[in-house]
């Protein structure tokens, strides 16, 4: 019988490597950014199950539409400017 | 070490440390959650997951959504296996092999943690590992297709406990396992929602400074066994805290703080009339159901307030004595 020390190390991947699968088409709903009505307060990043909104130097920048999976977690967080959301569900493909 | 503000200007600046990709379902609480822990940490995590839909979902071979090193453990032992790894850690920082600075995690669901793994938790609690184990409650055994837990609610109508003719859903109260866990005398336990960031965050960097084991037990919507839409995870959570069926507090070293009031203490009612697993207990015949359900909630709240009272109440009698 085999020790320990001679079995093979079982199933081990590349670190992060999810990143390169594509999840965006699961999407029934897109969000759509609407910039003028965001005052940057990055609910929709911390709340986003899908690591789908980039941000750089502090700024939210455009959905990451290759993960994004369209839940809307980020529309129903999202509170906009007077009332006036910052991201809108519209139906895919349409 | 610096530690990065709880502020999320400055921490979108760090690396996410779970990627996109992951196949989790649309709108699922954990991978909020988990995303939240590993933004706090701003020491190296070694993690062990328990089987369940978070290690199932984010593993898919060949794909993995970890930045860490992650070990896929039993559906019973995340904490013995983590137990393993800090015990070698120390083993090999006595020996001068290692001297970098690690802390160490398991992740289980609520069936991993409240049940299967209940008997590794509480060995790995009482021999006083430096782990903090992280519990993502969402109520059932989703992964295999919504079977009720003892974390499971009371009335919820899951595949095992299935609403109809026979039974009105869950006969059982939900176990508490939080305050079993204070109940180990351990330095750090404490209760959050991914909702409550900041609160979730402050605690996860709590449990990782502690010396010795720390406990947290986090509310994780889960869509598909909620019967919700998939919009809901972060609204259910404000709701569960809103009407206390899932206060947020914590233990330091035994001693209770609870650290969110409601100002108006909303009715069960609201956070169970949004997730059709409870929709059967709004039928009239059900009402008593209801009552009940309202019942277990302020029983569990009011015995938080006693005892957070009795707290206070010692120590004004210490400072007097000062
Ligand atoms: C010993 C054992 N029994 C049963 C299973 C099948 N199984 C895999 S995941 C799972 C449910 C996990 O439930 P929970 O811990 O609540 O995590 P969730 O899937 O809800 O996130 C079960 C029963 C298993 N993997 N191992
Ligand atoms: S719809 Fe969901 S997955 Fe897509 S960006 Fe918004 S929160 Fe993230
Ligand atoms: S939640 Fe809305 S307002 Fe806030 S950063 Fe995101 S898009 Fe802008
Ligand atoms: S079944 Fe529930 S817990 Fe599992 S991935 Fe889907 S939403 Fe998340
Ligand atoms: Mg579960």
């Amino acid at each position: 019988m085999k020790g320990w020390r001679e079995l093979e190390i079982g199933a081990v991947t590349e670190a992060g490597s999810a990143d390169e699968y594509n999840t965006g088409s699961w999407r029934a709903f897109r969000p759509r950014w609407i910039e003028e009505n965001c005052i940057q307060c990055l609910f929709c990043w911390i709340y986003c199950p899908d690591s789908a909104i980039t941000v750089k130097d502090g700024k939210r920048g455009e959905f990451d539409y290759k993960h994004c999976k369209g839940c809307g977690i980020c529309a129903v967080e999202c509170p906009g400017k007077k009332g006036k959301k910052a991201i809108v569900m519209e139906e895919e493909g349409k | 070490m610096s530690t990065t503000p709880l502020r999320l200007k400055e921490l979108s600046k760090k690396e996410d440390l779970l990627t996109g990709g992951h196949r989790l379902c649309a709108g699922c609480g954990a991978p909020i959650a988990i995303r939240q822990i590993m933004l706090a940490a701003d020491v190296p995590i070694v993690a062990a997951n328990a089987t369940g839909c978070l290690e199932v979902s984010t593993t898919i071979y060949p794909y993995s959504a970890w930045k860490i090193p992650w070990i896929h453990t039993a559906f019973e032992n995340a904490a013995a296996t983590i137990s393993g790894v800090e015990a070698m850690y120390r083993a090999l920082k006595r020996k001068g092999k290692i001297s970098e600075e690690i802390k160490f995690i398991a992740f289980g669901g609520d069936g991993g943690t409240y049940d299967i793994g209940f008997q590794s938790l509480s060995g790995a609690m009482e021999r006083g590992h430096d782990i903090v184990y992280v519990c993502y409650d969402n109520g059932a055994y989703m992964n295999t297709g919504i079977q009720r837990s003892s974390a499971t609610p009371f009335g919820a109508n899951t595949t095992t406990s299935p609403a109809g003719s026979v039974i009105p859903g869950k006969l059982q109260p939900r176990k508490n396992l939080t305050k079993i866990m204070a109940a180990h005398g351990i330095p750090y336990v404490a209760q959050t929602t991914p909702a409550h960031w900041r609160d979730l965050m402050t605690k996860v960097r709590k449990a990782l400074e502690v010396k010795g084991p720390a406990f947290i037990n986090i509310l994780a919507s889960c869509n598909r066994g909620w019967r919700t839409p998939t919009d809901r995870a972060i609204e259910d959570s404000k709701l569960a805290v809103e009407t206390c069926f899932w206060p947020l507090y914590e233990y330091e070293n035994g001693r209770l703080t609870i650290n969110y009031k409601p100002k108006e203490k909303k009715p069960v009612v609201e956070f169970l009339k949004t997730q059709g697993r409870f929709k059967h207990l709004f039928s009239p015949e059900n009402e008593h159901l209801l009552q009940h359900s309202q019942e277990l909630v302020d029983r569990e709240w009011e015995a938080l307030l006693r005892e957070e009272a009795m707290w206070k109440a010692e120590e004004e009698k210490e400072e007097q004595k000062d």
